[in-house]
């Protein structure tokens, strides 16, 4: 174990509704890795960030670094839309002040004038970009970028990766992604964890990625994935 | 004769005018977090409560306080112990409520205990009103921003390190007041109507957080004054045009929700 850790999970098991979401999971992740979790729908990988971010009960062992700072970019906000609220708004929640707003939208990509606009009005790409730029208010050292399974168009979809990548270079972040796309897998990250209630795989992904873990991981749907980026 | 009936009127305009800024601010974080019916079913419950004052000639709002009390206490274990859906919730406190008041409510009372009176609120009554709405609106007012955030997304709100717990339980209580002084004023029927239609019509045209908190507190304020007025001239109940002034404003904002659609 180097001194570099970020993160230490030992033998973590949840439990909801006495149901295991997640059974026996252990992984590290160091200082400057992008980690993603690949599994399929109910696998418990937004379970698993929930945990991780300290807002569901478990057993077992979750070490952070001390003093480290985390920024959760969650799935969807389904209610966000309840209430009218302008981006700045949003950003006003997290007490950010204008000029953090200001420097933030600009380093996702925004100029200074979508600020009022409402977020209900904003397109599902933009929308995410904006959860993206309130998770890094206040510079957090790890990023938890939970994707949105639908919603998002693809041409969103291409550019929102190459923004965590830039994002991590200038930021100096280590990133825990739960995604479904196995070329981000493969091009992005430093280990994937494929999770279906327990470990299936992990490791680096040219490594542990096999067709045979692939089909543990996702059956029948292995042949798409295969298909797609093969 | 005249001057007695002026400062009546007053006291009835200035509690009414509190109570239904008040029910609109507190209405506009209800409905973003899909709560504007419980205040029905609350307001339902109250009955008996209000049953009893009137029976024995105490204040309804302390009649009714103990039963929106237990009427929270309800909503918190249909919703975690059962998960009945809020419909379900609804029908049962409703009649339950409904029924408990008609066996004892003398029938000469009911309209005052359905749809309220505020015709003759006195100077005391008045003035805890007016300093009980200022607190709650200052309450509000500190803890608004947190309480946009948990109807977001508790999760987004925890991992920000609030305690949802403490926020959702000072904000029941505010319900819990809101609603016990809304009784007096509407009457246990209608106080939903006072915290959920300026909220509705203050989001059709708002586009922005402080618009939408400022101006469904500022609908609920001119919709008691309306309605307080328009009751003094005509000698209809004041709640029932309060509630259809609310209604009124409501049409007029959707309107001009259609027109910034355009």
């Amino acid at each position: 174990m180097t001194n570099d850790f970020v993160l230490k999970v030992k033998n973590l098991t949840v439990r909801i509704d006495s149901q295991n979401i997640i059974e026996n999971l252990s992984f590290q992740v160091k200082s400057g890795d992008v980690i993603t979790i690949l599994g399929p729908n109910g696998a418990g990988k937004t379970v698993l960030f929930r945990t991780l971010l300290g807002l569901l009960p478990h057993e077992g062992e979750i070490e952070w670094k001390s003093g480290i700072k985390l920024g959760y970019v969650p799935q969807r906000l389904p209610f966000i839309k309840d209430i009218p609220l302008s981006v700045n708004d949003f950003f006003k929640l997290k007490k950010s002040s204008e000029r953090e707003t200001k420097e933030i939208l600009d380093s996702v990509g925004f100029r200074e004038n979508l600020k009022k606009k409402k977020i209900g009005d904003l397109s599902s790409g933009q929308f995410q970009r904006i959860l993206i730029a309130w998770a890094l208010i206040r510079n957090p050292h790890v990023l938890l970028f939970d994707e949105p399974t639908t919603g998002i168009d693809i041409s969103g979809e291409e550019t929102v990766y190459s923004l965590l990548a830039r994002l991590k270079q200038e930021r100096n972040l280590t990133m825990l992604l739960i995604t479904h796309d196995l070329s981000v897998v493969y091009k992005f990250s430093t280990d994937v964890i494929c999770l279906n209630k327990h470990l299936v795989c992990y490791g680096p992904p040219r490594k542990v990625l096999t067709m045979e873990s692939l089909r543990q991981l996702f059956g029948e749907e292995v042949k798409f994935y295969q298909h797609r980026h093969g | 004769m005249v001057e007695h009936m002026g400062a009546q009127f007053l006291l009835s305009m200035t509690t009414g005018i509190f109570i239904g800024g008040a029910a609109g601010y507190l209405g506009s974080l209800m409905l973003s977090k899909r709560m504007a019916l419980v205040a029905g079913p609350l307001g339902h419950l109250t009955l008996p409560g209000i049953a009893l004052a009137l029976l024995y000639g105490f204040n309804v709002s302390l009649g009714a306080f103990p039963f929106v009390i237990l009427g929270i206490i309800l909503i918190w274990l249909f919703e975690i112990r059962t998960k009945l859906p809020m419909e379900a919730l609804t029908a049962i406190v409703f009649s339950s409520g409904v029924a408990v008041a008609f066996l004892f409510l003398p029938i000469e009372q009911a309209e005052t205990a359905l749809v309220g009176d505020i015709s003759r609120v006195n100077l005391w009554e008045a003035f805890v009103s007016v300093i009980v709405t200022s607190i709650v609106f200052l309450v509000l007012k500190k803890m608004y921003s947190g309480m946009v955030l948990i109807s977001i997304s508790e999760d987004l709100a925890k991992s920000e390190g609030m305690d949802v717990r403490k926020y959702n339980l000072i904000y029941l209580v505010l319900i819990a007041i809101i609603v016990a002084l809304g009784v007096k004023m509407v009457g246990g029927l209608l106080t939903a109507a006072l915290v959920a239609i300026p909220a509705a019509a203050a989001r059709n045209i708002s586009t922005k957080l402080a618009h939408y908190s400022f101006g469904a507190t500022i609908i609920g304020a001119m919709s008691s004054f309306i309605g307080i007025l328009f009751a003094e001239i005509s000698k209809f109940s004041a709640g029932p045009l309060i509630i259809l002034t609310n209604t009124g404003i409501f049409l007029i904002s959707l309107v001009f929700k259609n027109r910034g659609r355009r």
